[in-house]
Formats: C-alpha cells, structure tokens, sequence
C-alpha cells in the first residue's frame, strides 16, 4: 500500500542558529527507514510525469521502486544509467521546478521527495557498496572534453559508459569546476564531488588538471592530437560588475572570487594560505543561488549582518525558494526592492557603504518580469565593509578567440545548432553554461548527456 | 611533472629556476604568466615567465621572496617537483613591427622585462634598456640586459653601482638626447611604472605597462584582477596583463594592490617562524 501521507518524509537538518557558523553540510540526509517510508509515497504512475521533466532523463519510478523494496543497490543500478552525479544531483538540483514539480503527489499535498531520494541512494551506495566498476570494452574512439563542471563530467561519463577513450582537461588544479569552486561545501561536500570525479576516473576518463585549452593547446590541436570530437563545457567566465562608482575599493567582490577563495581555496580552514577579508557587514548583491551561497558563506566566516540586495521583490527572486528560505533561517537580511547605486569608500579605499535607491515594480518588461522603477528621492545608504557582486557572468573569451570557425553570438556565447549542442564546427559539441549563459549544475548535465549521445551517433556514422 | 631543473639565487632574494614544462614551453611568449602552487596546500602564484627553452620544453620563473607563499616556493630544490603549473597565461607583449624600444625595468620587474628585450632584438630593434635597483647587492641580470641592448643604463637608488638616480631620470635624459621610440615598454613595481608614464606622457611617447595584480585563476573566472584602463573594467588576465600605461588608473591598482597587507604581513611572520624551527 503506498504511504498516503501527504508531506514528505522531513529531513533532519542541522539548526539554523548552529550551522550558520559552521561549514558542516546543512541537510543530513534519509536513514534508510525513513527512505523507504518517502519511496512508498510513490504512486508508480504509467504516464512518469516526472520523467520527462528530468533534463537527464532519469527513471524515477522505476529507482524508487526499488527503494521502496529496500533494493538500494538496484535503485543505484536505475540512477547510474541516466546519471554520473547522483550525490551531487540529489542536492543541487532544482527538483521543483522539474520532477517534483510534476509529481502527481504534489496536486494535493507535496511531491514525492525525489531529491532526497536520489541523493539517499547515491550516498548509501558510496557508503556500503563495493561494487567494482567494471570498464567497459574499448570502441578505439578518442573524445576530448574541455571543462570537468557539470556538463564535461557528465558528457564524458556517458561516452565512457559506450567504450569511448575520453580525457578531460581541466583549466584550474582541480576537477569538478563549478561543483568545486562554486557551490559551497554545507550545501554539497567537496569529498562527495571527489567521489563521484573519482567513479568517472575508475570508468576510464583521464583528467588532465592544470590545462586552459585556448591558452596550453588549441581545440584545432587537439584533434591533431589524435581525438575525433570534442565536447566544450568551459563554463560561464567573466563576473559582471554594476558600472557603479566605486567598484573597485577595497572589500568589493564578485561572487566568483569570494566563492573561490572560500571553496576552491579553502579560507574557510583555519590557518589556510589564502586571504579573504574578516568582514562585520555584508551586502551581496542579486537574488540568485550564487547569491544565497555566497550571502551564506559570509554568515559562516563571521559577519554579524549579511544583506541580500535585489533590484525586484521577493516573488521574483531567481534563486530556488530552499535556498532563500535556507538563508532567512540563518538570519540573512532581505533587501529586497532596493538597487545599490554608489559604492562608497573610506579615506583608506575600504568599503565603508552603498548609497542605495529604493525601487518599485512597473509593467512586465521583455523578461516577463515586472521592471522595477527607481522610487523618487527613496536614497539611502547602507553601511557595509563588503559588497559581493553576483549579477551574472559573460563568456569567457579564450575558446573563441583561437578557435577559428566556432560561431558564438553577440553576448559571446557558443552558438549551437540543436539540443545535440553540434557547433558550427565538425566535430566539435557544446554545452552548459559557455552555451547558455549562466544557468543550473542539471542543465549543464542534460546538455552534456545530449552532446554525448549525439557524438556517439557522429562517430559511429564516420 | 613539474620538476625543478636548476634553482639559483640571483640576489639574497631573487630566485631563478628552470622547470620542465614542455606544453608551456611550446607556447610561452615574453609578456606572458603562469600561475603555481608549490605543494598541494599553497596558494596560487602569478608569475610571469621570465624565459623558456621550446627544445629543452623548460620554462624560467624568477621570484623576490616576499611572502609566505614565496618562502614556501622557495623550500622547494632543485630534483624537487611543482605541484601545479598552468599557462601560458594572459596575452604576449605585442612586439611586431617596433624599430626602436626603450625597455625599463625596476627591481625583480626585469626579470619580466628582459625576455621582451631579448625578443625584441632578435626581431632586429634598436634596444634600450634602463633598469634600476635599489642597491648593488640587489643587480641582476646585467650580463643578459648587455647581451640584447645597443644601450644599456643601470641604475641604483643610492649610487653603489651603475649611475645613481631613478629610471625615470635617465629615460628622460635617453628621451631629451632626441632618441624617438616607438614605445617605452616599463615593468616594476607600480609606482615606478606609474612615473615612468608620466614621463612619457610629457613626450607623447606611447607606454606599455605590464600589470601584475591579485588573481586567483588566471583564466578570467574570478574578476580579482580587475583594473580601469581608460574608464574601464580590464581583466589583467585575460585583457592583459600589458596595457597602455597612459590609460591605466595607477592609483586605485596601487590601493587595491595593498587589499591583503595585513593578512600577508601575519602569513609572513608564521611561514618564517615555521622555516626558522626547520633549520633551527
């Protein structure tokens, strides 16, 4: 009988007050009991709703099944086909706006818990299972993929799986890119992202670290190199400041470099090599994951008040609504309706403030979005010792720019001609946020899957 | 990978080593930087390539020990391996078609100059070179800076060697005597840079700086490393790291520049007490 309940099972979690000065993981986890109690939620339905709003694809009833079976190997089994980031997914995907967002469960009462679901399996299997990996049989093909993120990985786990002889390389000294560098460690566990880097190193995919591909080699000589087809997922690039008066004083940041510095680099360790500003009051400016995380981060290092400003409201905060409500738990401060205008500095070019405006929301702009209206003689300062600007990104320019023939459009982004993410070049597929613009870590994945299906299809057709 | 091929002291603290990096060495222009970790903890250092063997497939780097990541490199020996390497990064100094380049170079900033000098001649330029140190103990790279200049002027802060003066003087002077370059190419420390511009701008003489900011990729992904240049927002990395020094906001780079000073005056103490124990 399926557990007609209609919450979700709860995941225990660490207190707000507790984890906001901590880097530990935030959300614990389902015990396998309260696992199988979520699967059972279940209904089986024929039609898999959600499914199809899956960007990778994943058989979700079918992996559930077998949770509700206490078959987590086998629920494993399911997720492994579709998907070579099943930890990484149970906790960064955005499950609302897809598979649970379609869930029949969710029409009266709430989804199934497909996310903690995923990542309960992805963790149980690394913690229990000592299946070996079996490699698959060599097809003699060569792909190199550019960029271990979201997209590379993925691509190059799928073509891998069909006996491909696959090498990523990497442009920082590690793997993961923004599962690395980006996302901070409470909310995705760098040794989770190792683990799942490491599967795909034991299926066979070489991981060359420390290579800018544009800079060390070109993509016209990685094919003199031998390899049949690339993948590009090289990832957003750029951090975009406001154009403001006073961006550049001292404790003005873009969320790329605070992030880095915390994640990649590890200042949040003490006694780490790396340096980052002890900051009292923070603003972070923008409303997007990238914003919560770097707003939650500053909490974490010991800033008493940590400001989210955005331009628009609360409705229209881009970031996923467990982030925010993450965020507020932990005592970030919304400003929202409220756009800086001036960064304002000390007589040393510290930081001291943001003369900000507030704003109203006017009609729909193109966006669909209400255009937010800046409210007349509404100035005001607010005082802070750091400004961390996440507000996008744009395209990185070394692919392009020692690529000849690869079309990109007027932002700089690579043009590509369908979901198989083919470029205007032979051979050479795209994907992920070098494509799209900054977007999510499953997007990525779904166009890295695309690109691997169809370079498997190029390939053999040759 | 990595390996450390020959470690010298230029000065008592000025290191020069030659590294096995043959992808780099394939590549690696005069202008251009590679960023390193030394061992699997460290931060990651900027540094410009000082010079490369493409048939040996080994790179130079030459370091001031400054800072705790420095003296962190600098524990490393010769047979001993880089953990991470990456380059080349940042854009090449542009050096087509130039008849007549004055090269002025400041402290270990002539580490970056001299392989701009040497390309340069080579390209068959008329070469002049200023550099400057603060005292004799500290001169390096005379013999290399004599080897590729039809003039060379060496210059100490307090007249222990060479002509005693600033760079800025005796480019001025080279400049007065009616020598017209095409450009002055200056790479030091900033507030030299900064008044080596002022010079040239007097002159109208067109100035290529080589900026060397704080970064952390190297790849355009974190933005730290950003400059106005001409009322905008350059990436040193990617954007550079040469711009025309006549653009460059020096000022707010100098303030910038100077974010970390404490936090690196504390990681300092800690890695000396550190060496002092090991050698103690």
């Amino acid at each position: 009988m399926p557990n007609m309940d209609p919450q979700k099972t709860p995941m225990p979690s660490q207190e707000p007050c507790v984890r906001n000065t901590n880097f530990e993981e935030v959300a614990l986890g389902y015990t396998p009991e309260m696992a199988v109690n979520e699967a059972k939620r279940c209904l089986n339905c024929k039609n898999k709703p959600c499914v199809s709003a899956c960007p990778v694809c994943v058989d979700i009833p079918a992996f559930i099944q077998q949770v509700a079976q206490e078959n987590f190997d086998a629920a494993y089994e399911v997720l492994s086909r579709s998907t070579a980031l099943p930890a990484v997914c149970g906790r960064v995907c955005p499950q609302e706006s897809q598979c649970e967002g379609k869930c029949v469960r969710g029409i009266k009462g709430e989804s199934v818990g497909i996310g903690r679901l995923e990542r309960f399996v992805a963790d149980w299997h690394r913690e229990h299972s000592a299946s070996e990996t079996v490699i698959p049989p060599s097809n003699g093909h060569r792909v190199a993929v550019i960029g271990a993120g979201p997209s590379g990985l993925t691509c190059a786990g799928d073509l891998a799986r069909l006996g491909y002889q696959v090498t990523i390389y990497e442009a920082l000294h590690v793997a993961g890119g923004v599962l690395s560098y980006g996302i901070p460690e409470f909310r995705l566990p760098k040794r989770i992202v190792a683990q799942e880097i490491d599967g795909l190193r034991k299926l066979g995919v070489k991981i060359e670290c420390n290579i800018v591909i544009g800079k060390t080699l070109t993509v016209d000589e990685l094919f003199e190199m031998g390899y049949e087809a690339l993948f590009i997922g090289s990832g957003a690039g750029l951090p975009r400041f406001m154009g403001i008066p006073g961006e550049s004083l001292k404790g003005v940041y873009s969320a790329n470099e605070y992030l880095t510095r915390i994640n990649l680099m590890k200042a949040y360790q003490p006694g780490s090599a790396t340096p980052i500003k002890r900051s009292e009051k923070v603003a972070v400016v923008g409303g997007g994951n990238v914003a919560m995380d770097a707003a939650r981060c500053a909490k974490r290092m010991g800033a008493k008040e940590v400001y989210i400003v955005y331009r628009r409201g609360m409705q229209e905060l881009p970031a996923r609504h467990e982030e925010v409500e993450h965020a507020q738990e932990e005592g970030i401060i919304f400003k929202t309706l409220c756009n800086p205008i001036e960064v304002l500095g000390d007589e040393n070019g510290n930081v001291c403030g943001m003369r900000c405006v507030e704003m109203e929301l006017g009609e729909p702009d193109s966006s669909g979005r209400r255009r937010p209206i800046v409210k007349e003689g509404s100035e005001f300062v607010l005082e802070v010792d750091t400004m961390i600007m996440s507000i996008g990104t744009s395209p990185n320019p070394l692919i392009r720019n020692t690529t000849p023939g690869l079309e990109t459009n007027r932002h700089g982004c690579i043009v590509v001609q369908n979901e198989d993410g083919l470029t205007s070049r032979e051979g050479v597929y795209a994907g992920g946020d070098a494509v799209t613009g900054a977007a999510t870590v499953i997007l990525a994945m779904g166009a890295g899957k695309n690109a691997a299906r169809a370079i498997d299809e190029y390939l053999q057709g040759k | 990978m990595f390996e450390i091929l020959k470690k010298e002291a230029l000065n008592p603290t000025v290191v020069r080593m030659t590294i096995s990096a043959p992808l780099i060495a394939r590549k690696a222009e005069p202008g251009q930087f590679v960023i390193l970790r030394a061992r699997e903890n460290s931060e990651r250092i900027p540094l410009t390539v000082a010079d490369f063997n493409r048939e040996a497939g080994t790179v130079t780097i030459i370091y001031q020990i400054v800072g705790a990541g420095t003296m962190e490199l600098n524990t490393l020996q010769e047979g001993d391996s880089l953990h991470d390497l990456v380059g080349p990064l940042g854009v090449a100094t542009h050096t087509d078609g130039m008849k007549k380049v004055c090269i002025v170079g400041g402290g270990v900033g002539c580490a970056i100059a001299y392989p701009v000098a040497k390309k340069l001649h080579e390209l068959g330029a008329e070469v002049h070179s200023v550099v400057g140190f603060r005292n004799q103990e500290l001169v390096i790279l005379e013999d290399e800076f004599r080897s590729v200049s039809n003039e060379l002027r060496l210059m100490t802060d307090d007249g222990s060697y060479g002509q005693k003066g600033l760079v800025t003087a005796a480019l001025e002077e080279l400049i007065q005597q009616g020598n017209q370059y095409d450009e002055v190419i200056a790479i030091g420390p900033l507030v030299m840079m900064k008044f080596v511009c002022q010079v040239t701008k007097k002159y109208g003489v067109k100035t290529i700086v080589s900026m060397n900011p704080i970064m952390i990729d190297g790849t355009g992904m974190c933005g730290g490393c950003r400059l106005t240049v001409g009322g905008e927002t350059k990436f040193a990395c990617v954007d550079g790291p040469d711009f025309d020094g006549h653009l460059v906001d020096f000022d707010e780079a100098l303030a910038r520049g100077g974010m970390y000073r404490e936090f690196e005056a504390h990681a300092r103490e800690a890695a000396c007490s550190l060496l002092k124990k090991e050698v103690e």
